[in-house]
């Protein structure tokens, strides 16, 4: 077994594009449902409509990239009132309903045949991503320590996108140390007693909606831009449940649970995988038990029961504070 | 010179309530607040029909009535939590129907609630801190620049200290709301809506769940709301507790107002048992009525014992 390769893959996992999109998309999850409690379990709408915004944009209508990035914000913000406006004033659960609704209808739209001429059906959007490598300060040529090194190409759009993480958590920190933080974690708590100490709810919930969904939009345009091209069905309902997975994993309501919750559950993902395929190919798992193909499911089984664990012993994920956990059981 | 002033607010509330008669809605001299015909049904159910009601600025108003009664959602109806079918209600003059909530409280309406509302997951402090109006940081933009607001921020904590002292919760200042016991929790919530620098405080059922040790200092608190110039209408079961703080009672049964009156009388109003106990009953309602019952039980015995 190559030990080496499989250290190698695991450690650029952990800085890696899905590591950073998925940090993105968790830090949205977790303004929304850590500190304001609004289960948006659409998150993975969010990023589709940015990436799209943007793709579709300079792909289908020639235009410039930065317009397509502002056309992907603004669609993202569109997204966030129109699921938020007929349901913030109801009860959390419909909220939930009618965003994994909403995403699936996005999704499908981007892959139907009808709007094919502008979505690119299900093979989605390619040639968008020029404008954004001809940015590229790197020259051509390998950049890292030893092993663990990217491309001048690969090593831009972490660049890019691990500024944007870091620029994320640090709104995510001054927001909630600020008042404003304090009304949406109360708001978490309970909306009547916000309410009757004079705080418009209703508000505060759309300003949490429209934050995260514009965090998670940033992910969007990153894993977009990263694999240079779009697809539709990158941005499935798993999408939104490995986002949820991340921030409960990392602890809600802290502001870098999901920046070490995304790295490790891609860490874990790769690690696990890596080990299986190197571990069945060199005979050490005979081919009775299981064979190369079955390997991605049983990956998702092994990290699945490492999760299940993790909740068992450590329900206040990685951050988490133990006391808060205990006051839930009262 | 506290009990001067608080038998002062005391006497100027009784001397406020005295003589007037205790029709239902009869009209106060100076109300903070004037409820007109206020409706609200549940498909065929009747909760709430309050022709008129007025509460007296500056006095200590209880509103009873039997389980069932509407108390609650007429609460819920004032504080905008629940949308009346029909009426109006004015707080200070101003027009409420429709007004959402938070609006209500803003004006300084402030309700808290019949199963205590404590944010377990925030610190004591933190609770308290949410109840001040106004907050500079509460907006978004200016959220993220914490020169903007912490100065306010000091002023608001100064403020809730001074309050957690007098409410003896300082020593849980930066415990979770969660970890308080339930007649902390309710201290608690009062000082937090005291935060909110409230006219007229709303107090749904303060007393449910606390134990007696602890009864006799929220009755102090809520003494001490009146001696503060502010309006208090509270609902309660305990009638002990509406004797002993109350200026006026309302009575509620099946959604009206049945009568009105002064604590220590309103109990032996006919409407009003009859309302608890229904039309036909016998059962004393007060000392002197018990003893009065057992005289003539005793004379009865004597007129037998003679013949």
């Amino acid at each position: 077994m190559d030990w080496y390769a499989i250290f190698v893959t695991t450690v650029k996992a952990s800085i890696g594009l899905e590591t950073v999109v998925y940090a993105l998309a968790a830090i949205g999850v977790n303004v929304q449902f850590g500190y304001a409690g609004l289960l948006n379990f659409g998150q993975a709408a969010f990023l589709g409509v940015a990436a799209y915004g943007m793709a579709v944009t300079v792909a289908t209508f020639h235009l410039p990239f930065w317009l397509g990035i502002a056309i992907g914000l603004v669609a993202t913000v569109i997204l966030a009132f129109l699921l938020g406006i007929p349901t913030l004033r109801l009860r959390a659960d419909y909220l939930a309903i009618v965003t994994i609704a909403a995403a699936e209808i996005v999704r499908l739209i981007f892959r139907s045949v009808k709007f094919s001429s502008v979505f690119g059906g299900s093979d989605g959007r390619q040639n968008f991503s020029g404008d954004f490598f001809a940015m590229n300060p790197y020259a051509p040529g390998t950049y890292g320590i030893g092993p663990i090194s990217f491309n001048e190409r690969v090593s831009w759009v972490l660049t890019v996108g691990w500024v944007l993480v870091a620029l994320s958590c640090a709104l995510v920190y001054l927001l909630m140390k600020s008042p404003w933080g304090r009304v949406l974690k109360a708001i978490r708590e309970d909306e009547d007693a916000v309410r009757s100490l004079g705080k418009n709810v209703f508000s505060y919930k759309m300003q949490a909606l429209v934050l995260g969904g514009v965090i998670g939009c940033l992910g969007g345009f990153v894993f977009a831009l990263g694999q240079a091209s779009v697809q539709p069905d990158l941005f499935s309902t798993e999408f939104t449940f490995y986002a949820y997975t991340i921030v409960i994993l990392g602890g809600a309501a802290r502001v870098f649970s999901p920046v070490v919750g995304a790295a490790i559950f891609w860490v874990l993902l790769v690690f696990v995988g890596n080990t299986l395929s190197e571990a069945v190919g060199a005979g050490v798992i005979p081919a009775s038990i299981m064979t190369v193909n079955q390997v991605g499911a049983v990956r998702f089984m092994l990290v699945g029961l490492g999760l299940m664990l993790l909740l068992i012993f450590r329900p206040q994920g990685i951050f988490g504070d133990k006391r808060e956990i205990a006051l839930d059981a009262r | 010179m506290h009990a001067d002033t608080t038998t002062t607010r005391k006497a100027a509330a009784a001397a406020v309530f005295e003589g007037l008669p205790t029709e239902p809605g009869v009209p106060k001299p100076d109300p903070i607040l004037v409820v007109d015909k206020v409706v609200r049904r549940f498909g065929g159910l009747t909760a709430v029909d309050v022709d008129h009601l007025e509460i007296q600025r500056g006095s200590i108003t209880a509103l009873i009535g039997p389980n069932g009664a509407g108390k609650t959602t007429f609460f819920n109806q004032l504080t905008g939590f629940d949308t009346a079918d029909a009426g109006s209600w004015t707080f200070n003059g101003n027009q409420l129907k429709g007004v959402p909530a938070h609006r209500v409280a803003r004006q300084g309406m402030v309700r808290t609630f019949q199963l205590t509302k404590a944010l377990s997951k925030l610190t004591v402090m933190e609770n308290m801190r949410l109840g001040a109006q106004n907050q500079r940081g509460e907006n978004f933009f200016r959220a993220l620049i914490p020169g903007s607001w912490r100065r306010q921020e000091d002023e608001i904590t100064e403020r809730a200290e001074e309050l957690l002292e007098r409410f003896k919760l300082d020593a849980k200042r930066d415990d979770f709301a969660g970890s308080l016991s339930g007649g902390q929790r309710k201290l608690l919530e009062m000082a937090r809506a005291l935060m909110v620098g409230p006219e007229l405080v709303m107090l749904d059922e303060p007393m449910a769940g606390v134990n007696p040790a602890l009864t006799q200092s929220l009755l102090g608190h809520v003494k001490a709301l009146r001696e503060e110039g502010m309006t208090v209408l509270f609902v309660e079961h305990d009638m002990d507790m509406v004797r002993d703080i109350s200026d006026w009672v309302v009575v509620m049964a099946q959604g009206n107002v049945i009568a009105e009156g002064p604590p220590d009388t309103i109990m032996s109003d006919s409407r009003v048992v009859d309302a608890y106990l229904g039309a036909h009953h016998d059962a004393p309602m007060s000392v002197e009525e018990a003893e009065e019952q057992l005289q003539e039980a005793e004379a009865e015995l004597e007129i037998e014992e003679k013949a």
